[in-house]
């Protein structure tokens, strides 16, 4: 895996725990949506710096009043052809002005880095064999977008219309 | 109508350069077919049974002059001379190669023209009435908020990976031409009690496997929230239509599931969020867009106005087609007239090239350098004075297109069925051929009236069928190509799904079966009364009786 955050590649300093291990002292951890539900209060007393992994499946919308504990979100695609994540990456800036990373992580594909981008996606978890340098050319594709989105580029209209 | 800013160029000329680069990437091995795939369909390409088939997007059915002939030069420069025009006023060419797809990109962006989310599971491109700006009885040009939504649905960010392909049509007519009511979303224009526009809103119409007709969830939308209404809309579809069967993932399932009103309060409670925010438009920019369809400067009828009501009066076959063919206009002395892609016997919606340009020249010279492309897979020139009919007339008889069939039985809706499809499971296209060849009688199609015949290869129902007055279903038994026959479907204001009448057919009787039906129609007809009217009237059971009895 490399994770690519901001444009570079950095190591990921996470530990992303299965349901049943206990959180190490002192890491930064990611627990699953369910955990999340079932334990959000004693990890929040514990002090470790927490993260939460979203699937589609998952009720987003339960982790919002959670946001200002949570630096990191994660969220999974099984498929690229499920859509579901650019959604809830949108309603987690927009609606939630959430500031921490959300990452995407699963079947991406780079020409889909710039549409990930734009719904707020600030980190990816590629594929081991992924040329980093050809990714980052993708993001450059397309410069002009008519949709105002959780980047804050200004959109065409806004452009048109300064 | 609309023409590109320096910004619209831009995203094109950067989509192509994209998509050239992606297929450099598949050509030389880098990117697998697999991977390939989802960038391909993002563009229009299709792998059909036998090559390529590109999908150009016509944007609500409306070209230039300029644009048509270059629909023509694509297709004498890379396909085989001819392109096919389909139920959602897109263009395609079915013998494309891949690594010719960049450059005709390339050409249709030097005339503003793309393909892009012409296929996959995205917002499509958005259709409407192929008779807007000139239909008398329209409120206003639906074809501003066609453009409006063209653009907000274009590399949408959140809207590229739906569950399922996504289609917006647009009328602003009492006679809905544009089947607003088997769209994923419909948009009429409306008055409310202030006289004011704006939409009621449809959502969850569509064909396939399991037909719907549109349910109403909000009789009328303000015109500024168009944008953050749709917006919320395809977020609770992307959120919430199932993924786990493609069957069942078009909105519509996600709407009978929930129940419309259930539907609809996920809608507005998403629409809370939005209104009055992003994606709504700046109101310079909806005046922006607005100006350019613009009525034209239409002439006062001149003096050689006699000549054509003489001309009418003097010749029965000039007179006939502007019967069939020729539609009212708003402005007086002017007239909205149909080409029809339908010859005897012919394929339909196809063009040849030649007649392409010929139509391109006949629009420069008499309508105003202006085209539309109807969903009845025809061609319309929407500005013509009619003075200028007769001539017009005389010159399309010339290239084999002035027949004079618009709405009548040989003026078939045909997907391209298994000719080309590899979902197919028979062939549509020869089955129109035979009963356009079998009604060639004009009069005879004439005396028979409005009759919509609409036939599609399998069951994801590209040829509407369940919508035709008489629709044709192909379908496989034992390996043997079938054809199912349904009644009383229609695509209109009044849109219904036709019932399946009995067993089906073989290919040899399915052509009997359908004249079958007409001659019931004929027989038990009142007055002037059209197919579906007496259908309606009626009911399946003396059609079942003339169909299955005798035998
Ligand atoms: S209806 Fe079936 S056969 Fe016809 S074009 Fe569509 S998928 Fe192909």
């Amino acid at each position: 895996m490399t994770l690519l955050k901001g444009g570079t590649p950095i190591e990921d300093s996470w530990v992303h725990l299965d349901d049943e291990t206990a959180a190490p002292a002192g890491a930064a951890i990611t627990v699953s949506f369910a955990r999340w539900q079932a334990e959000s209060e004693a990890l929040k007393a514990s002090g470790v710096t927490l993260g939460v992994r979203l699937t589609g499946d998952d009720a987003a919308e339960e982790i919002t009043d959670d946001l200002n504990a949570l630096q990191l979100v994660v969220i999974a695609f099984p498929a690229f052809t499920d859509g579901r994540g650019y959604s809830i990456a949108r309603i987690l800036r927009e609606r939630y002005g959430y500031e921490g990373e959300v990452r995407a992580t699963g079947n991406i594909l780079r020409d889909q880095a710039s549409l990930m981008t734009r719904c707020g996606f600030d980190a990816f978890d590629l594929a081991a064999h992924t040329d980093v340098a050809d990714w980052l050319e993708g993001l450059k594709d397309i410069t002009l977008e008519y949709q105002p989105a959780a980047d804050r580029r200004r959109s065409v209209p806004q452009i048109r219309h300064a | 109508m609309y023409s590109y800013d320096q910004y619209d160029t831009q995203l094109v000329n950067e989509r192509v350069a994209q998509f050239r680069d992606q297929v450099q990437r598949r050509l030389d091995g880098r990117l697998s077919e697999e991977e390939f795939r989802p960038l391909r369909l993002l563009n229009g390409l299709y792998l059909q049974l036998h090559a390529y088939m590109l999908r150009v997007a016509v944007p609500y059915g409306t070209l230039s002059s300029a644009q048509l002939r270059m629909l023509a030069q694509i297709a004498r420069r890379y396909d085989r001379g001819y392109g096919h025009f389909t139920t959602r006023q897109n263009i395609q060419y079915n013998w494309t190669k891949l690594e010719d797809a960049p450059d005709i990109l390339a050409d249709l962006a030097s005339v503003e023209m793309h393909a892009i989310q012409t296929s996959g599971n995205t917002i499509r491109n958005t259709t409407s009435d192929p008779y807007a700006g000139v239909a008398a009885e329209e409120l206003e040009d639906p074809r501003v908020y066609c453009e409006i939504i063209r653009q907000w649905s274009t590399l949408h960010p959140e809207f590229t990976f739906l569950p399922r392909k996504f289609k917006i049509a647009v009328t602003a007519s009492p006679n809905d031409r544009a089947a607003v009511k088997v769209h994923d979303i419909g948009i009429a224009i409306r008055k409310n009690a202030e006289g004011e526009t704006g939409f009621e809103i449809l959502v969850g119409g569509g064909l396939g496997r399991t037909p719907m007709v549109g349910k109403t969830i909000r009789d009328f939308l303000p015109k500024e929230h168009l944008l953050s209404y749709l917006e919320a809309i395809l977020r609770v579809y992307n959120l919430n239509g199932r993924r786990d069967n493609k069957y069942k993932a078009r909105i519509k399932i996600l709407v009978h599931d929930l129940g419309t009103d259930a539907f609809r309060e996920q809608v507005d409670a998403e629409w809370e969020n939005l209104r009055g925010k992003g994606p709504e438009l700046p109101p310079a920019e909806m005046e922006r867009i607005r100006a350019f369809f613009a009525p034209p400067e239409y002439e006062k009828p001149g003096s050689n106005h006699q000549d054509y009501i003489e001309k009418l009066r003097t010749n029965a076959g000039f007179a006939e087609w502007v019967r069939a063919n020729v539609v009212e206009h708003k402005q007086n002395g002017y007239a909205i007239v149909n080409i029809s892609l339908k010859p005897e016997g012919g394929i339909p919606g196809d063009a040849t090239a030649v007649q392409m340009d010929s139509v391109a020249d006949l629009a420069e010279k008499y309508s105003m350098a202006e085209i539309r492309v109807t969903h009845q897979q025809n061609l319309v020139l929407p500005n013509v004075r009619q003075a200028d009919l007769f001539v017009m007339w005389e010159e399309l008889r010339n290239q084999g297109l002035a027949t004079n069939n618009i709405g009548l039985i040989s003026d078939i809706i045909a997907c391209p069925g298994l000719d080309y499809c590899g979902l197919a499971t028979a062939r549509s296209i020869p089955v129109a051929q035979r009963i356009s060849t079998r009604f060639a009688d004009l009069k005879r199609q004439h005396d028979l009236g409005e009759l919509q015949l609409k036939i599609s290869g399998c069951i994801n129902a590209c040829g509407h069928h369940h919508v035709g007055h008489i629709g044709i279903l192909g379908v496989d038994r034992n390996n043997e190509e079938y054809y199912q026959i349904t009644l009383g479907g229609r695509a209109d204001e009044n849109a219904a799904i036709g019932k399946i009448i009995g067993r089906a057919f073989s290919s040899d009787d399915v052509v009997d079966a359908v004249e079958t039906v007409v001659n019931t129609y004929v027989d038990q007809r009142q007055d002037d009364e059209r197919f579906i009217d007496t259908y309606e009237r009626i009911g399946p059971k003396p059609f079942k009786e003339a169909l299955y009895d005798a035998a």
